[in-house]
């Protein structure tokens, strides 16, 4: 078992790294919705302050959602989906692990840009700080409620406005709690509450949402 | 226990019994709807800071506290058809979902419709409000999933998991919402938040409340049977059930 | 009643537009939403019974041209019959 997934996410990574012009699309989105921010809202400092966890958060989800259909569409195009749910292995273990890569593949060079959007957003060192921790627990979170998604309308056409209408209502605790942290930072008051609400919540996805998301592949390979 | 519920997994029989039930939920409803809207709106007494606009609640709150057990009970119906391969309970999944949604309008207007007077705007960020919109997202995030699929029996799985998804969420996303709007805004609303409410208004929200209920569940009733009807539509029951109620 | 005369009642002590718009607003989705399900109903019903005079009309064709068919077979027959003396 452990061979065939470990087999499994080489393959994602390696099929990753030769799309990776597409990988690029959604970091693309990330920076140029962010850059979007200060020109409409006017290049006070302060306000960007203000604004900027949240601003950071929902560029985020966004740019989290454009990328989410690549996670099973091609397996399940070219039917190596349907090979992979006949194996042996079991289904949610697979599944985490390609959600594991998809998150390494496309979220974590998020990640490495955030430091550079804070500079454009002109949060505090504290402030960044607390957002990176947010966005190290939140999107794994993401990646996980937003599979579940992706699993049911992979049968469907024209899926990508479906996802997003169906993810982010759900999205909306973690955008809170996120941007709530974030907040207190920039007041010099801890966040760890904040921090081990959003814990709390990926563990539960983490324990559920595998199980979620192979049901959904199945009703989708129907 | 729950033996005599097994033979409504049939849709011959669950249309039966909806078909015998309905005359009465429909006079029920009516009687108890029609019961609460006029003492809340003549008789009960007006509130004594927020005058008559007070009256609003015998709406707002049977359509807030149900738009939240419709949800429920639709994430119930999911439940019992992705866990006991119930084809019915999909069904009344899905009929259940935009009665469901229209109430969470009904809600989402009427709170807004009560704002304007006593806060000064249509909408502000409150607590409920704001998860009551949320709500509506889900709902309609359900209704839309089912009708992408052109395969009916697959839409009622997927739209089941994202029913059971947004049950799991929903009351993180009240308590985190409610958590959000105690940190943004002051205590301005605390003046909805009495310790009792006097019987006299009392009885009638109760009474509107059951009245909302049954007329949603007179709604229901009849969508499921659309529904049973819709998937059904060749089975040679359907078509001796049509020809003997056109001869009547 | 809590009013003196109906003129009050309309009126709802100056929150008449806020009362009766959300009454109305809801009790008008309530009925679109009924109206609705039994237009569905009587659709229903519809789509059932031109299914059935489709499924009655493919059977009476179905019947007519075995008839046809066995009426050719006979005839040939019968002249297979007429030529053998």
């Amino acid at each position: 078992m452990r061979d065939s997934l470990n087999a499994i996410f080489r393959r994602d990574l390696a099929l990753a790294y030769r799309q990776r012009s597409e990988l690029m699309q959604p970091m693309m989105f990330f920076i140029l919705v962010i850059s979007l921010f200060p020109l409409g809202i006017g290049p006070n400092p302060e306000i960007l302050q203000k604004v900027g966890p949240g601003v950071i958060w929902v560029a985020a989800i966004l740019s989290s959602l454009l990328g989410m259909e690549r996670l099973f569409k091609d397996d399940f195009n070219d039917g190596s989906l349907e090979q992979i749910m006949l194996s042996a292995t079991p289904l949610p273990m697979v599944v985490l692990v390609k959600v594991f890569a998809h998150w390494l593949t496309s979220i974590v060079p998020l990640l490495i840009l955030s430091p550079l959007l804070a500079l454009f957003l002109n949060l505090t060192e504290d402030m960044y700080w607390a957002l990176l921790c947010t966005l190290l627990l939140g999107t794994p979170l993401l990646s996980l409620v937003g599979a579940i998604a992706v699993g049911l309308t992979l049968g469907l056409n024209r899926g990508g406005v479906l996802l997003a209408l169906l993810l982010l209502p759900v999205f909306i605790p973690l955008l809170i709690f996120a941007t709530a942290a974030v907040e207190a930072a920039s007041l010099q008051l801890p966040y760890n509450a904040q921090l081990a609400i959003i814990g709390a919540m990926l563990l539960i996805s983490l324990a559920m949402a595998p199980f979620a998301i192979a049901y959904a592949l199945r009703v989708s390979q129907n | 226990m729950w033996k005599w519920l097994h033979p409504y997994a049939k849709t011959q029989n669950a249309y039966e019994l909806c078909r015998r039930l309905q005359p009465w939920f429909v006079i029920t409803a009516l009687i108890t709807f029609v019961v609460g809207m006029v003492w809340g709106l003549a008789f009960a007494p007006a509130d004594y800071q927020q005058g008559d606009s007070f009256r609003i609640i015998y709406i707002h709150v049977p359509s807030a506290i149900l738009s939240m057990g419709a949800y429920s009970a639709m994430a119930i119906a999911a439940f019992i058809g992705l866990v006991w391969q119930v084809r019915t309970a999909f069904m009344a999944m899905i009929a259940l979902a935009p009665i469901g949604a229209v109430v969470t309008f009904i809600a989402l207007f009427t709170g807004a419709a009560w704002g304007k007077p006593m806060w000064g705007t249509w909408w502000v960020w409150d607590a409920r409000l704001t998860s009551e919109l949320i709500l509506l997202f889900l709902y309609l995030g359900v209704i839309s999933l089912y009708a992408s699929f052109e395969d009916k029996h697959q839409a009622g799985k997927a739209a089941g998991v994202m029913a059971i998804v947004g049950v799991v969420n929903l009351p993180i996303i009240h308590f985190s919402v409610e958590w959000w709007n105690t940190l943004h805004q002051g205590a301005s609303i605390t003046k909805f938040d009495k310790p009792s409410v006097a019987p006299e208004m009392l009885w009638p929200l109760l009474i509107s409340i059951l009245g909302l209920a049954l007329v949603m569940a007179a709604i229901f009733i009849r969508r499921l049977q659309n529904e049973i009807l819709r998937r059904e539509l060749n089975r040679p029951w359907v078509q001796t059930l049509v020809s003997t109620a056109r001869e009547k | 009643m809590q009013f003196d005369n109906l003129t009050a009642f309309f009126h709802m002590g100056g929150y008449a537009f806020y009362v009766w718009l959300s009454f109305g607003v809801s009790v008008l989705a309530l009925v679109l939403l009924a109206v609705d399900a039994m237009r569905q109903q009587k659709v229903l019903f519809n789509a059932v019974e031109k299914e059935q005079a489709r499924k009655v009309r493919i059977k009476a064709a179905q019947t007519e041209t075995k008839q046809n068919r066995l009426d050719k077979q006979n005839m040939s027959q019968n002249e297979e019959v007429t030529h053998e003396p």
